[in-house]
């Protein structure tokens, strides 16, 4: 068991108020503990952790690019096994460098099996460089580069499935979790760093400014996710399905409301059919992990 | 002892002595044999590395920086498209000022695809932080495996180098060539002791972010390693030179010099030839020279301006094109500024690219046009094809 009052990842760093991410952050390091080396990738929190001469992390961090976390890690993951060292690799980053630009290292990595522990924060779009569409961005949501307008509803495809993709790819362990559920990602995270193999886990982790929602209301939103059921908690093991958390589930429209990027659909008044696609992606998602309590 | 070994063969053994704690390569022609070498070397025991069997390019190389932060000696090699797929890599290894080697099996770069040599793939890559060493034949460039690693894991330096030499003409050719053992290696080269590194003992963190305040003094310690790297290779190809009799201390060779009108300037293999060249031009009275350039980074600028000071006129043969620059070619520039305010006249000829044969007649006739002053353009053309 780690100290989980350790606190590793320190105060002082320059994220927004109510960061998802710098919450899943100092939540991670909770559930590794201080026998870790960090991998970064390029992303609002190597941008927000760590302006030179400064620092966040109280654990060896290195960020080299914004797509190749996945092979340094397994670089450095050689180097220790070379040498008998005991640390565990974690690499942390956002959704960009994870759907998108990484796939390629992370791919890589996963199908050749290194000891490492890969972590997506999804805050569901690029946000340090002004809150862009990225694979990781629902159905319908308003970014800079999707813009809602009066030909278009926003982001016109689906979130891409990177855990079942990994999965695939054979790893050990996977999981979903959300900074909403503290207890929960911390016993994810320590459950993956002491499992053998390529592990993932992808933290649901809300962006007051990218997302537009007061800032105090992180959790709240968070909790929100999984009630509607447009985000799920699971875990996969060996590419089968062992836990979904259950819930008793609400109409996604309080969600979507809760939030700037999906107003579009409410004003000057409700798009039905578009909520009607968005509910509709919360249904399959319930049938898919069998979250729904039997009433 | 001398043994008759493959080029690649050789750089995979001199890798070998040098004992990587990891390897990690993608192939590509006309790299492969050395990194297949290397994996035989791992599967049989005789190098006890990790060897990484990575899905491109561009994670070799990443997964070379994580594993030299980690604090391991490692090694890479690669050619061409190869080396352009790693470029944001390079230059991100050179800022993190990780000491990784890595061989440049020299060959062109597409479009159209060509899998034969000239330099265009290392040279333009030139800006990036890396010294970049350049071999003549088997044994040279053998040689330079084990002075890269020394100098660049100088504390006062730690910058990362290409060894470099020209693809199939060096790589895949069998010459004799003397190989150390791994005593006298040991001796030479002693266990990597990195400058700082990722252990959670001692936490740091690394490749962090740099605002306008920070990122220009960074760009400029880093050229002052490149300046320190000078002096290092030639102190480490000098200790290399005492013990192996084989002395690396200059950072150019010079060949019939002493009284030249006309001087070629040139890298790797090409130098045979024009050192051939050279020898029948001599016996008809035309008094050539040669200045061969071992190191291309850091620009030994003195020793070049030293070396062809009595000249009349100097012509750097390029196996490289710089599109749409006045000289053509990388290196013309950089002799010219070396003679800057001496008269001296310097010529580019942009020559040999994807494997285009270079011959003695080619060099004669290049030295026709030079003393006319016909120069800075592509030579060889072939007319019926443009």
């Amino acid at each position: 068991m780690v100290d989980k009052s350790l606190e590793l990842f320190d105060c002082g760093h320059r994220a927004c108020g109510g960061c998802g991410p710098a919450l899943a952050a100092k939540l991670i390091l909770k559930g590794t503990g201080e026998d870790t080396i960090v991998v970064a990738s390029t992303g609002c929190m190597e941008v927000f952790s760590t302006p030179y001469p400064e620092t966040a992390w109280k654990v060896p961090w290195i960020h080299s690019l914004f797509e190749n976390a996945a092979a340094v890690a397994s670089g450095i993951e050689a180097s220790l096994k070379h040498n008998n060292r005991t640390e565990k690799v974690v690499c942390v980053c956002g959704d960009g460098a994870t759907f998108d630009i990484g796939m390629l290292c992370i791919s890589g990595a996963f199908e050749r099996g290194h000891d490492i522990t890969y972590i997506c924060y999804d805050n569901e779009a690029y946000m340090n460089t002004g809150i862009q569409r990225s694979g990781a961005t629902p159905y319908d949501a308003s970014t800079t580069t999707s813009p809602a307008g009066k030909y278009s509803m926003g982001n016109s495809r689906p979130k891409k499935d990177l855990p079942q993709i990994l999965a695939a790819h054979g790893a050990t362990y996977v999981a979903t979790a959300s900074v909403a559920y503290p207890m929960d990602l911390m016993k994810k995270v320590e459950k993956a760093v002491n499992t053998p193999g390529a592990c993932y886990i992808q933290i649901h982790a809300p962006c007051s400014t990218g997302w537009g929602f007061e800032g105090g209301k992180t959790i709240e939103i968070g909790k929100m996710a999984l009630e509607c059921g447009l985000w799920v908690n699971y875990e996969m093991e060996n590419g089968r399905l062992v836990k979904a958390k259950k819930v008793k589930r609400v109409p996604v429209d309080a969600y979507l409301k809760a939030q700037k990027r999906f107003r579009h659909l409410f004003k000057p008044a409700p798009v039905t059919d578009e909520i009607a696609k968005i509910q509709a992606i919360a249904d399959a998602n319930a049938e898919k992990y069998g979250i729904d309590i039997e009433l | 002892m001398l043994q008759i070994m493959e080029g690649s063969h050789a750089v995979a053994e001199a890798v070998r002595l040098c004992r990587p704690e990891v390897v990690s390569a993608y192939p590509i022609t006309p790299q492969t044999h050395i990194v297949e070498r290397l994996a035989e070397m791992v599967a049989d025991g005789d190098l006890d590395a990790e060897y990484i069997c990575v899905e491109s390019e561009f994670s070799a190389l990443s997964a070379c920086l994580g594993s030299s932060a980690a604090g391991s000696r490692v090694y890479s090699a690669t050619s061409s498209q190869g080396l352009m797929l790693m470029a944001e890599v390079v230059f991100n290894v050179a800022g993190m000022r990780q000491p990784i080697i890595m061989s440049i099996a020299n060959r062109a770069l597409g479009a159209p695809l060509s899998i034969w040599n000239d330099q265009q793939d290392s040279l333009s890559l030139r800006d990036s932080g890396w010294f970049q060493l350049y071999g003549e034949d088997v044994q040279e460039m053998t040689d330079q495996h084990f002075i890269a690693y020394k100098a660049a894991e100088r504390h006062d330096v730690l910058l990362p180098g290409f060894v470099c030499f020209d693809g199939f003409i060096l790589s895949h050719t069998y010459e004799p060539v003397d190989i150390p053992t791994q005593e006298e290696i040991d001796a030479y080269l002693p266990k990597y002791v990195p400058y700082n590194m990722l252990d959670a003992k001692n936490p740091i963190s690394m490749g962090m972010y740099a605002t306008p305040e920070y990122y220009h003094e960074f760009r400029y310690e880093i050229d002052r390693a490149m300046d320190r790297c000078a002096t290092a290779l030639s102190e480490a190809g000098k200790e290399f030179g005492e013990m192996f009799g084989r002395d690396y201390s200059e950072h150019i060779e010079s060949y019939r010099m002493d009284d030249a009108d006309i001087a070629f300037v040139a890298l790797g293999s090409l130098c045979g030839t024009v050192k051939d060249a050279i020898d029948e031009m001599r016996a008809d009275g035309i008094k050539a020279g040669l200045v061969k350039i071992r190191t291309y980074r850091p620009f030994p600028k003195n020793d070049i301006a030293k070396a062809l000071a009595g000249v009349a006129t100097v012509a750097v043969l390029e196996k490289n094109i710089s599109i749409g620059s006045a000289m053509k070619g990388a290196v013309g520039p950089e002799v010219l500024h070396a003679l800057n305010g001496t008269g001296i006249s310097v010529y580019s000829y942009v020559t040999g690219l994807g494997g285009r044969d270079i011959r003695k007649k080619d060099i004669r006739n290049i030295a026709e046009l030079a003393v006319k002053g016909e120069g800075d353009m592509f030579y060889g053309l072939r007319e019926e094809v443009l």
